[in-house]
């Protein structure tokens, strides 16, 4: 018989885990990396894990992903995946770059970074450290906080390898880069991934953060990504979710924005055991702009945290914050927004907004927006609400003859419409909109896997909703 | 405007000194500093209490002892040694006072400094006052009217000696001791407070009022209010707070309890005027107090008003408990800081039973140093089918080196109820302002004119009595800005 595992025992393991493994762990490391790395963890020994008690997590009990003896690789696995299966990724009229994480290790043939045309550098974090150990060390971990929880300190501790990408100044990267975390083992895996984004003055860049499970299998991932965006850079970010009801994902993004930069963060939650998105953005720079976005739908015993911390640093920026869920069955869906406009940071405009849609009387909904101010020439505005389907609306369609279950669709999509017309990449739009639909149908199953278009059947459907019409 | 002149009106607002300063010279009678086991038997002792309640004080300190202070809120409390406090002082002189002629002119006088002439209010405002000197009640008014209602108002301890059975029935049923840490305290040690009870089906004929005041240094004050409006009865109970100025801190730490059955409904009013502190942020009064109401019966209703212009830390949540079907809880608020003054307040509204909703409108004002926090939770339980709640909470911002704070908590497991919140941050805009100058408003009448509006919403929810002295203590507050 399996022995129960809870947190303690998870930490114990850890604790020796790291330890024994000390060498291999840091054997790519800069003296700096390394250093931290022990401090980090002397971090985690004293703060363990997170738990309800603390405030920012008193909604997400992580206590039933301790109960599973997870197992924690120490370098890649020999084998590799059908290589099929990854390039079946592209999106129909969708043109990306795609680089991928399996089992939390950068997949590749061999394992050189890939340099574009104009100079984008794109690869495995493990292997930048060795070629660009300057650049690396010069952003790594200088934006993330070990200190803000024990997870945080846990990654970094751990975190062996991620993804790398440089867009070197001026530069624009046309293509998006679709970065394809693949978990797909048969035992239960505990990944901790540290991803590395910098992006230099004046330069562009779109990415797509998918995550997604190849199974039914229990995994816990744990990944801190940092992402400095310098003078006049702009940067779309998209996130999209699709795990299986048993997998834990603790995702933590650090965006650091410099003067008149601009970045817009997408994240979709389509599916998923728990998860927790965590943005943290700071405004460093003056005329800075961050909007921040997200959907989630959650169902079963789903439970989905969204935490945003936006970070007025600097005097003339803006922020906006649009999230929109619906929450079915007995799940839970927590949002937790805080906007921190410091002294003297003056004509700053920040917005914050939470909708939720009640669906069942065991779904729970919680919702914290959050404002701490501390300069008078602002505009801060927040609104949250939960409620339920428009009855009047919900009259006026069944009156023109819809069905009260198309009806119902029909509002609960357009419900979600908002946050996915945000999505400025068109292909990406249509296809999250096509995802987002097929998940409020309940059609959208973990073999129907968000980007991958394998095997799906296209089902006629004796009424369709006629989108354009709303 | 001229940016010279806005700095003036907005130094006037930080620097205008407390008016309220001044101490009664009255004969004291008070316990020795500390806090243990025979003081809380003393003060029982001296009350000549029931068993049950010198009970119900001993679990209370028993339990706090195992308590830790808050420290969850957006607040800087410096160390309150407890042990430093006296927790008993009483008018020594107590005899039975059959006119006011009787009372200590001396005490009066202390009243008449504040506005508040008994028997102006006696005779002009039929306002049934009772004054609660420091801890113990000195005079009631008008109780042979209310007497004839059937309507008992009196001091705690009147009621402790009088009615027994309905202070054993009903005190902790909203806020248990052990509720919290300044809650548990306040069970521990409570000095006097006043009690009311409406009967059956009884329309309270007037306002009922108490002023509280702090006198003598070092006292702490540990007021217990516990109201009960009994089924169909109407009831509006203001309270206000004006203390003399001091350098030493003073702890307040008070529990109000409201109790509505079937289909009563009360109105609690407050303007709340501890002395703040003076410019520097020196001294002021630690407010920590623990309201909160419960919607017993259906049909019920608790409104809550506050003007919070005092104290140099606010820590206070009034509350409301709506168990009854089709209950509805109210929050109306105008909570002022300025200089280095500290505010974490808010409301919380549960929500138990069916088609209950509540309101919560919060208005934030803060200048100088200060810290305002707005901090509610509006909380929808599963039974709570159609519930609905609206929240709004706007903070205004007059000058640069303060702090405006929201943090509202929305917790739902319902899917038939609504909850809404929406809330603003923003300064006075230059075209408003600029609007008034142009109609040959100045500056500074302007500011009040813009302020005064920007409060009305709470403001018009004062009974009429009280709404004169809310407005007068946000001028004093916000003296210069506000005309």
């Amino acid at each position: 018989m399996e022995t129960k595992y809870n947190d303690i025992l998870f930490k114990e393991k850890l604790v020796s885990l790291f330890n024994e493994h000390r060498r291999k762990i840091g054997f790519n490391d800069t003296g700096q990396m390394s250093a931290l790395r022990d401090n980090a963890f002397e971090t985690f020994e004293k703060t363990g894990f997170p738990h309800t008690k603390i405030e920012d997590w008193r909604n997400t009990n992580l206590k039933n992903v301790f109960a599973h003896n997870y197992n924690v690789l120490f370098e890649a696995q020999a084998d590799k995946p059908d290589i099929e299966k990854i390039f079946q990724c592209n999106i129909h009229n969708f043109d990306t770059h795609i680089i991928a994480l399996y089992n939390g290790w950068y997949l590749s043939e061999d394992k050189h970074l890939i340099t574009l045309p104009n100079g984008t550098i794109i690869g495995s974090l493990a292997q930048a450290v060795k070629e660009y150990p300057e650049l690396v060390e010069k952003h790594y971990n200088k934006y993330a906080d070990i200190n803000e929880n024990g997870l945080i300190a846990l990654n970094t501790a751990f975190a062996q390898d991620g993804i790398f990408i440089y867009v070197p100044d001026g530069v624009e990267t046309y293509k998006t880069i679709q970065i394809v975390n693949i978990l797909d083992r048969d035992d239960k895996l505990f990944i901790q991934n540290k991803n590395l984004i910098i992006v230099g003055k004046n330069a562009k860049l779109t990415f797509l953060h998918c995550d997604d499970s190849y199974n039914y299998n229990r995994s816990f991932t744990n990944t801190v990504t940092e992402v400095f965006i310098d003078e006049g850079a702009v940067v779309d970010h998209y996130k999209l979710q699709n795990l299986n009801d048993s997998s834990a994902l603790i995702n933590t993004t650090y965006f650091h924005l410099e003067k008149e930069s601009k970045l817009t963060s997408n994240a979709i939650t389509l599916n998923g055991g728990l998860i927790r998105n965590k943005s943290n953005v700071i405004l460093a720079g003056k005329k800075g702009k961050a909007n921040i976005y997200g959907l989630y739908l959650v169902d079963k015993e789903q439970h989905i945290d969204n935490r945003v911390f936006v970070d007025h640093a600097e005097s003339d920026c803006d922020s906006d914050e649009l999230f929109k869920g619906i929450a079915d069955d007995n799940a839970t869906a927590v949002f937790n927004g805080h906007i921190l406009v410091r002294k003297d940071s003056q004509k700053t405009n920040a917005s914050q907004t939470n909708r939720n849609i009640q669906l069942t009387d065991k779904a729970t909904v919680f919702s914290k927006p959050f404002l701490e101010i501390y300069a008078d020439d602002v505009k801060c505005s927040h609104g949250a609400t939960v409620g339920q389907l428009d009855e009047e609306a919900l009259f006026y369609i069944k009156s023109r003859g819809i069905g009260e279950y198309d009806a119902k669709l029909l509002l609960l999509y357009a419900f979600a419409a908002k946050v996915i017309n945000k999505i400025s990449v068109e292909a990406l739009r249509e296809n999250i909109d096509d995802l987002v639909k097929k998940r409020l149908r309940g059609e959208l199953a973990i073999c129907d896997m968000c980007v991958l278009q394998c095997k799906t059947q296209e089902k006629t459907y004796e009424f369709e909703i006629d989108l354009s019409k709303i | 405007m001229k940016e010279e002149e806005q700095n003036n009106i907005l130094d006037e607002v930080t620097q205008s000194d407390y008016k309220y300063g001044f101490v009664t010279d009255i004969e004291m009678e008070t316990a020795a500093k500390g806090l243990n086991e025979d003081i809380i038997r003393y003060i029982s002792m001296k009350k000549n209490e029931p068993e049950f309640l010198l009970e119900y004080r001993l679990r209370a300190y028993r339990k706090w002892l195992t308590m830790k202070e808050p420290d969850w809120a957006h607040l800087k409390i410096p160390p309150i040694d407890y042990q430093d406090i006296i927790y008993y002082a009483a008018p020594k002189e107590k005899k039975e006072l059959s006119s006011l002629d009787e009372v200590d002119p001396e005490l009066l006088e202390t009243f008449n400094k504040l506005g508040i002439s008994l028997e102006e209010q006696k005779r002009l405002s039929g306002v049934a006052v009772d004054a609660v000197f420091d801890s113990v009640s000195v005079k009631t008014t008008f109780s042979e009217t209310l007497e004839k209602q059937g309507i008992i108002f009196c001091s705690f301890s009147e009621a402790v000696q009088n009615h027994p059975e309905l202070v054993k029935k009903y005190m902790g049923s909203v806020v248990p001791y052990g509720d919290n840490y300044f809650a548990a305290l306040n069970s521990a040690v409570f000095s006097d407070g006043s009690f009311c009870y409406i009967p059956k089906g009884v329309k309270c004929p007037v306002e009922l009022s108490t002023y509280f005041r702090i006198n003598t240094a070092g006292t702490g004050q540990f007021e217990r209010t516990l109201l009960i409006a009994d089924e169909g009865s109407y009831v509006s109970y203001m309270e206000g707070c004006t203390a003399p100025q001091r350098d030493e801190n003073q702890l307040h730490a008070a529990v109000v309890e409201i109790v509505a059955l079937k289909d009563a409904e009360v109105k609690y009013s407050t303007v709340q005027n501890w002395y703040p502190g003076d410019k520097d942020g020196k001294g002021g009064i630690y407010n920590f107090v623990t309201k909160r109401g419960m919607c017993k019966g259906s049909h019920s209703k608790i409104s809550w008003t506050q003007v919070e212009t005092g104290s140099a830390i606010t820590w206070k949540y009034p509350g409301c408990i709506l168990l009854g079907d089709n209950s509805v809880g109210e929050f109306y608020s105008v909570a002022v800081t300025n200089n280095h003054q500290q505010a974490d307040t808010g409301s919380k509204m549960i929500h138990i039973g069916k088609n209950t909703k509540s309101t919560i409108i919060s208005k934030g004002i803060s200048a100088g140093f200060s810290n305002n926090s707005y901090r509610g939770l509006v909380k929808i339980s599963k039974r709570a089918e159609n519930s609905r709640n609206y929240s709004q909470c706007d903070s205004l911002l007059l000058g640069d080196k303060c702090g405006a704070h929201t943090f509202p908590y929305i917790n739902t497991a319902n899917s038939s109820s609504i909850v809404e919140h929406e809330a603003t941050t923003s300064k006075i805009s230059e075209d408003q302002l600029f609007y008034c100058q142009q109609r040959g408003i100045d500056t500074e009448n302007a500011i009040g004119l813009i302020v005064n509006g920007y409060a009305k919403e709470v403001l018009k929810q004062l009974p009429m009595e009280f709404a004169v002295e809310a407005q007068k203590l946000l001028s004093v507050s916000l003296e210069g800005s506000v005309g």
